[in-house]
């Protein structure tokens, strides 16, 4: 029985992926965005060990909320440094005709994450900056491994959605979303691209956890300025 | 029979005998599109509408009633024509001589009719007082045979809310027959199945049954003299849409001048009304504008239905709810969808006259129903919250295709069933009462067998669970005895004439009980379970007043079998031992969990529970599990609530649901997109019902500070709406405790 450890499971969500989906969030996350509002999830130690089978049991009961478009999203923490727990839970999915998809960094691509590609029918790419300075200095990894996975994906032909949190003064400008744009068009697997308002909900969290929330000062991102940014996509 | 009206229609066995059903099934046109037919308010509507809400305020500044006619006993011929506006109402009608004025209804019960119009500064006339001198209400005639024991069970509100002093209601009259046929065609078929009747031998329940038809006979003759009244000759059937309306109107507002009926609803109209829209539109005489405009001037006179009852009735209730419900939608038995443009129009009015509670608009939902119109239901269920839905697919199987809800979630076949409506009994009280061998731990009554108080180290599930079962079979046989009493005596002395003269001769009758507490239940009986549960006991009574819980346990709302099917068997159980007892009219048993907004009370009325709750916190509402204990996300919740089987619940199972508009998705589209996919989920997994509210929390708590700002702020509390500014203070609170779900 493969097992793996995750962080909560949600009935209900809307927010990642097409229609209604059900949402189980990985524990443990190599990477340490600035703006991540999961700073529980980071620790590979931590959140509640479960099999496969059990997450899969909650999820079938759900089916038929899905309708023609929802379906099942691995989120996080990474759910790809979890691989065989994933494959598992889509190879039942898809024997039961739910759909998948997953929300990734993108930082990680190895064999056992192209066999869970395979099966994944959307993938959310967080793709968080355009530049590899943001990328090093905010994320702790290279850009070129993101955009790496992202021609992966693209050889493959499996559906993306490329997703960015709009923070002040990082990337809430004209020419970051005008480069996502031409991502898009350099991509033909890009079927959307969302842009997110930053936002300080999970300042409780780190409060909580006695971390410092590396962008304590900087204010939350409207809704207005997403949708002048949306402008240029 | 054959009428000219009835140019035009399709032919079939409804000319021929009584049938609404066939003649709707032969003759309504399905429709498949969206909503881009509708017209708004014309400015005729838009006028008639401030008028009405003048009045509102006027009700509202006279401190819940405008005014009172103490001289009269209300009934079908009582008062004067009254008006909103005459020359420019379309439909009319009202229950007094005024609008919004209010009558008198002692046949129920004297003092509920005196003490009403005391609280409002009013005094029933000595000319009434003395009418009821030397006549037996409902009311009188309960408590001359009510037991002790029955008394006892009532004193200490483990059964609650009984329909003994006020009228009974959930009886919903096929009003659709006064357009239809005319009244002279109903007495006439009335008066042959006296006639067949009289032909048998004269035994206690004939005689009796021809009695009723006597005064069946009676009141349709008075229903043809109210509508004389009015300037209209409604002994022959309706000849076009807006006399369709008319006629149906007139015979809900003659149930309404005779009977306040806890639940007054409307039925299932619109698809009928439908008919002869339809009938008139292509005929030339009739225009979209015009249509709505007539279903417009139904609703509105809908909504100024008013019942007098006294304020503790209304505090239980919130405001003063008739429950006037209409059923929209739902599927044919023959596959073919039952929503017309005017299932559209009827809903439309929650745009062309603004949000509102009443009607209760009750869509009766299939995954089947037109795409348009599941998306046309979803958007206006995000902009208003006014909207209920139920399980169509679940309802056919027993009644058919032309049932309607009477007042939250109750299904019946027009005009061939009746409710006893039978309240509810305090299911968490009951385990209290267990534990306790017999004394209630809030009024200290004994009542039910006698024992030892349970007073164990750590409760034992087994030996909990055996001794409830006496309880439970005890109290079982009580509530039978008890609806049969209470029945028994409203069909003697307040029998609705007008009603039952709109349905069958050979009506069937429903006996509808009703649990509270079923989540807090559940989760006290997981916690005995599955966790460590200590009674602490008073020193001074020797009762159990509070539990030590140690551990953790799982509770109702997650989805999560080890308590859901503690909760399931809890019905089946109650269910299973209410059928032990035969019921007065061989009545067919049924059970609904739902407690409309009286949770607060009941939570005021119970003491601490095993589950965590502390004395007189309110429980959830009807089959809601426990605000704030849902871990898992919405449609974990709502997949235990749609465990709940609806063989064992037929009365129905509610469930209210908030959700913050975010956690639907980003656009108004994808929001009305995944609630027709929750919806569609909830339903196909067998749930019965859901009402919907999609708001934030800061909105309630904004209207809560600021009633003021917020006077039509509508909420979709348990099989109802209310208008939130019009509940009580704790229960605008407990609204704002239940759970929210939100964007994850």
């Amino acid at each position: 029985m493969v097992t793996g450890r995750i962080h909560s499971f949600q009935s209900l969500g809307t927010a990642d992926g097409p229609g209604v989906r059900a949402v189980v969030f990985m524990q443990g996350c190599p990477l340490r965005c600035a703006c991540c509002h999961n700073p529980d999830t980071w620790n590979f130690k931590g959140g509640t060990e479960v099999t496969v089978e059990e997450i899969f049991s909650k999820i079938k009961r759900l089916k038929n909320y899905f309708g023609e478009d929802g379906g099942v999203t691995a989120s996080g923490g990474e759910p790809l440094m979890q691989p065989d727990f994933v494959l598992e839970l889509f190879k039942l999915c898809k024997a039961n005709g739910i759909s998948t998809a997953i929300d990734t960094s993108g930082s990680v691509l190895n064999d056992k994450i192209k066999e869970v590609l395979k099966l994944t029918d959307t993938v959310l790419l967080d793709y968080k900056y355009v530049t590899d300075e943001l990328y090093k200095s905010k994320v702790g990894t290279e850009k070129s491994k993101v955009d790496e996975f992202l021609s992966y994906l693209n050889s493959q032909n499996i559906k993306t959605w490329i997703r960015q949190v709009i923070i002040k003064d990082l990337n809430n400008n004209e020419n970051s979303v005008k480069t996502l744009k031409e991502l898009k068009e350099k991509y033909q697997c890009i079927e959307r691209i969302e842009l997110l308002p930053f936002r300080k909900l999970c300042i409780e969290k780190y409060e909580k956890l006695g971390i410092p929330f590396p962008l304590a000062e900087t204010p939350e991102t409207s809704k207005k300025e997403i949708e002048e940014l949306e402008k240029y996509l | 029979m054959n009428f000219e009206q009835w140019n035009g229609f399709v032919d079939g066995e409804w000319r021929h005998i009584i049938d609404v059903r066939d003649f709707i099934q032969r003759n309504y046109t399905p429709y498949h599109g969206d909503d881009a037919f509708l017209s708004g308010a014309t400015e005729r509507t838009k006028n008639l509408t401030k008028k009405f809400y003048d009045l509102c305020e006027e009700e509202k500044k006279n401190g819940g009633v405008l005014d009172i006619d103490t001289e009269n006993v209300s009934s079908l011929c009582s008062y004067a024509p009254g008006y909103l506006d005459k020359e420019n109402e379309l439909i009319v009608g009202v229950q007094t001589d005024a609008p919004l004025k209010r009558g008198v209804h002692p046949f129920g019960g004297i003092r509920m009719a005196r003490d009403a119009c005391k609280a409002y500064g009013y005094e029933l006339s000595q000319k009434v007082e003395d009418y009821f001198k030397y006549r037996t209400t409902h009311n009188d005639g309960v408590f001359r045979i009510y037991t002790d024991e029955m008394r006892a069970a009532r004193h200490c509100a483990l059964l609650t809310g009984l329909p003994d002093a006020y009228g009974r209601g959930r009886i919903i009259g096929d009003y659709r027959r006064v357009a239809l046929y005319g009244i002279d065609a109903l007495i006439e078929k009335k008066k042959e199945d006296k006639r067949l009747l009289g032909l048998e031998n004269a035994t206690a329940e004939s005689m009796n049954l021809l009695e009723e038809l006597y005064k069946q006979i009676e009141f349709l003759g008075l229903l043809k003299e109210m509508g004389k009244m009015y300037g209209f000759d409604i002994s022959r059937p309706a000849s076009n849409a807006k006399e369709a309306i008319q006629w149906t109107y007139f015979g809900y507002l003659a149930a309404n001048k005779e009977q306040n009926g806890a639940a007054m609803s409307f039925g299932r109209t619109s698809t009928f009304f439908d008919i002869y829209i339809e009938r008139d539109i292509k005929a030339g005489i009739l225009t979209e504008e015009e249509a709505q405009e007539l279903i417009d001037d139904l609703v509105l006179k809908l909504r100024m239905c008013r019942h007098l009852r006294t304020p503790e009735y209304n505090e239980l209730f919130g405001g003063d709810p008739m429950w006037i419900t209409e059923s929209v939608g739902g599927m044919g038995e023959d596959n073919r969808t039952l929503v017309t443009k005017t299932s559209f129009r009827m809903l439309n009015t929650l745009r062309t006259l603004g949000p509102a509670p009443e009607p209760n608009l009750t869509v009766l939902w299939s995954y089947r129903l037109p795409d348009g119109f599941k998306k046309f239901c979803a958007k206006l269920s995000i902009e208003t919250d006014a909207i209920q839905y139920e399980n169509d697919d679940l309802m056919r199987n027993d009644y058919g295709d032309d049932y309607a809800i009477a007042c939250c979630v109750s299904a019946m076949k027009i005009g061939k069933q009746m409710q006893f409506f039978g309240a509810r009994t305090n299911l968490a009280k009951l385990l209290l009462l267990t534990l306790n061998g017999g004394v209630d731990n809030v009024f200290g009554t004994k009542v039910g067998p006698q024992m030892e108080v349970m007073n164990d180290e750590v409760l034992d599930y087994d030996k909990v669970m055996e001794r409830f079962r006496v309880y439970l079979s005890w109290l079982c046989r009580l509530y039978v005895n008890t609806m049969n009493t209470i029945h028994f005596m409203h069909d003697k002395y307040a029998y609705e004439r007008t009603q039952l003269a709109l349905h069958n001769t050979d009506v069937e009758r429903l006996m509808a009980f009703g649990i509270a507490g079923l989540s807090v239940i559940a989760d006290s009986l997981s916690a005995i379970k599955y966790a460590k549960v200590s009674p602490i006991i008073d020193e001074e009574t020797g009762l159990i007043v509070d539990f030590k819980v140690e551990g953790d346990f799982p509770k109702f709302g997650n989805d999560d079998d080890r308590v859901d099917l503690i909760s399931q068997n809890l019905i089946r159980d109650t269910i299973t031992e209410l059928r032990k007892t035969p019921t007065y009219r061989n009545a067919i048993h049924t059970l609904s969990v739902l407690t409309i907004t009286s949770n607060v009370v009941y939570g005021k009325k119970t003491g601490a529970t095993p589950d965590g709750r502390k004395k007189g916190e309110p429980f959830a509402p009807g089959a809601n599990p426990m605000h704030n204990r849902e871990v898992n996300g919405a449609l974990a919740s709502l997949n235990s609530v749609a465990k709940l089987s609806y063989c064992d619940a037929r009365d129905g199972i509610s469930n209210t649901f908030s959700i913050v508009p975010e956690a639907l998705g980003n656009s108004i589209d994808d929001r009305a997109e995944n609630l027709v996919s929750i919806l569609n989920g909830y339903f196909l997994n067998n749930a019965h019902h859901i009402n919907v509210n999609v708001l934030n929390r800061e909105t309630l708590l904004k209207a809560y500070e600021h009633p003021e700002d917020y006077p039509n702020l509508t909420i979709r509390v348990s099989g109802y709406a209310v208008n939130f500014c019009k509940l009580s203070r704790e229960q605008q609170k407990e609204v704002i405790m239940r759970t929210f779900h939100e964007a994850v």
